[in-house]
């Protein structure tokens, strides 16, 4: 219990007094799940507005696929993408294993399911007739797909929300492609594993406070944001 | 028969879902400036020919007609498109003001200074007071006189209605009929119908049709349609005696 307190008390002094160390390793966590969630938002919002209101053959088999992959296990993630990367690989050339690029690409993987699939399903829910309304109404395709979007503004959100919430607290894919290398691709969860390994529990309990409040201060402004969306609150 | 001042021509179509044909209407005409009704049982094809005449939906044979032109969905200019609208049975308020939600169409044609032109269509609809009010806390018959008003601040040259009154208090019926009616007299615009209620078309309309399983059945003049029913099938669904 003491070692709970003790990382609580570390984790505050640590915040106040701007530990360059603590900074930089907050910096490169948002940096990479930042990165890779707008990647896989910019891919991810359009696939799931385009399953969620077309029908074509072969929906069935990449629904379930997007599905399956919603719940991909990172480290096989990881693995795979350590296996490109790596230097016998098919992308050895490009140098990006054990680099922030290679930790983006394996973070973009696990979250653009989710984002594809959350995003399909609240674009699904709108009334099939309010496409033809809007199209009576005088919109274009594309206005007609922006105003679909924002009706389904709450499912978006809580798509960004899962697939942010699902990478910047994942350890297995980023330790394996990263490496938690010091100073190079060390990040909150890797360093949590580090200390915890390290036997410095209040300093990995430190680091996990602050992923906490990371990640509760970006739901927060999500949240936020919905509701500040929303004409009924 | 067809006039050159037709509005709107629909000219051998043939629609189906899969093999089974859902409509079949070797030609119908709407003339400017009146409100035609059609009429039928529930399943009758009404809404579908309504998509068809609304270029919402491609017939699988046949032509519609419009400012002279064939067109379909896909090749109807924007510009045309604009000058029709329709109200569904279901209002489809998006998720935002009363206000917001009758503005949707001029926002989308780029319209910035449509404030007046909103207030006088809520007030049309006498629903000025819930301008700033989220349309999704409005009853049936208030969503359904606001998707009107979403409908009448565009102008539209022509007004597809379907079943604008089902399901909603005798009093919002009376108020709908009137604003139907406003729409054609005072706006000019030309209005399609459809309704499964006899007495709204005998109400509003100058023309009823009557369609069954798919086919117009006859098209008269309302006081002919009603007085004079030339087929059997419209005297029966007239009297209620139409087995569907």
């Amino acid at each position: 219990m003491s070692a709970f307190l003790e990382g609580f008390l570390q984790a505050i002094q640590l915040i106040a007094s701007f530990d360059p160390d603590l900074m930089e390793i907050v910096r490169l966590s948002l940096l990479v799940s930042g990165s890779a969630l707008v990647i896989s938002a910019a891919l991810g919002l359009p696939a799931g507005i385009a399953l969620g209101l077309k029908d074509f053959r072969g929906k069935r088999l990449l629904v379930a696929l997007v599905y399956t992959g919603m719940g991909l296990p990172p480290v096989v993630v990881g693995l795979t993408i350590y296996i490109l990367l790596s230097r016998q690989g098919p992308l050895g050339e490009l140098g990006w294993l054990f680099t922030p690029r290679a930790m983006v690409i394996t973070q973009t993987i696990l979250a653009l399911p989710l984002i594809i699939g959350f995003t399909m399903t609240a674009i699904a829910a709108a009334p099939p007739a309010l496409s033809l309304q809007l199209r009576s109404l005088g919109a274009t395709q594309r206005q007609i797909v922006f105003t679909l979007l924002y009706e389904a503004r709450a499912g978006v959100l809580a798509a960004l929300i899962a697939g942010f919430g699902a990478i910047i607290s994942e350890v297995g894919s980023v330790m394996i492609v990263g490496g938690n290398i010091e100073h190079k691709t060390r990040v909150l969860t890797t360093s949590i594993v580090l200390e915890t390994r390290r036997g410095n529990f209040a300093l990995a309990i430190a680091l996990g406070v602050i992923l906490l409040a990371i990640t509760f201060s970006a739901n927060w402004l999500l949240l936020h944001l919905q509701g500040r969306l929303d004409p009924r609150q | 028969m067809f006039f050159s001042d037709d509005i709107l021509r629909l000219e051998a179509i043939e629609h189906r879902y899969g093999a089974r044909v859902v409509l079949r209407v070797p030609e119908l005409a709407i003339r400017p400036g009146e409100i035609f009704a059609v009429v039928g049982p529930s399943g009758a094809g009404k809404s579908t020919l309504l998509r068809l005449m609304n270029f919402l939906e491609k017939p699988t044979r046949g032509r519609v007609i419009y400012h002279g032109r064939a067109w379909t969905p896909g090749s109807l200019p924007i510009a045309l498109r604009r000058k029709m609208t329709t109200v569904f049975q279901q209002p489809l308020l998006l998720n935002a003001s009363v206000a917001r939600n009758v503005a949707y169409g001029l926002r989308v044609r780029g319209a910035r200074n449509g404030k007046s032109d909103i207030r006088q269509a809520l007030e049309e609809v006498r629903l000025a007071h819930l301008a700033e009010q989220s349309a999704q806390t409005l009853s049936g018959g208030e969503a359904q006189r606001v998707s009107l008003a979403r409908a009448l601040v565009l102008n539209p040259e022509l007004l597809f209605l379907d079943e604008p009154t089902a399901n909603l208090d005798p009093g919002n019926v009376k108020l709908i009929e009137e604003i139907v009616r406003r729409a054609n007299q005072e706006r000019g615009a030309t209005v399609v119908l459809v309704t499964h209620n006899v007495w709204q078309a005998r109400r509003l309309a100058h023309r009823v049709a009557l369609l069954y399983e798919g086919e117009i059945i006859e098209t008269a003049p309302t006081r002919d349609f009603f007085e004079h029913p030339q087929d059997p099938r419209t005297r029966a669904f007239l009297s209620g005696d139409l087995v569907y």
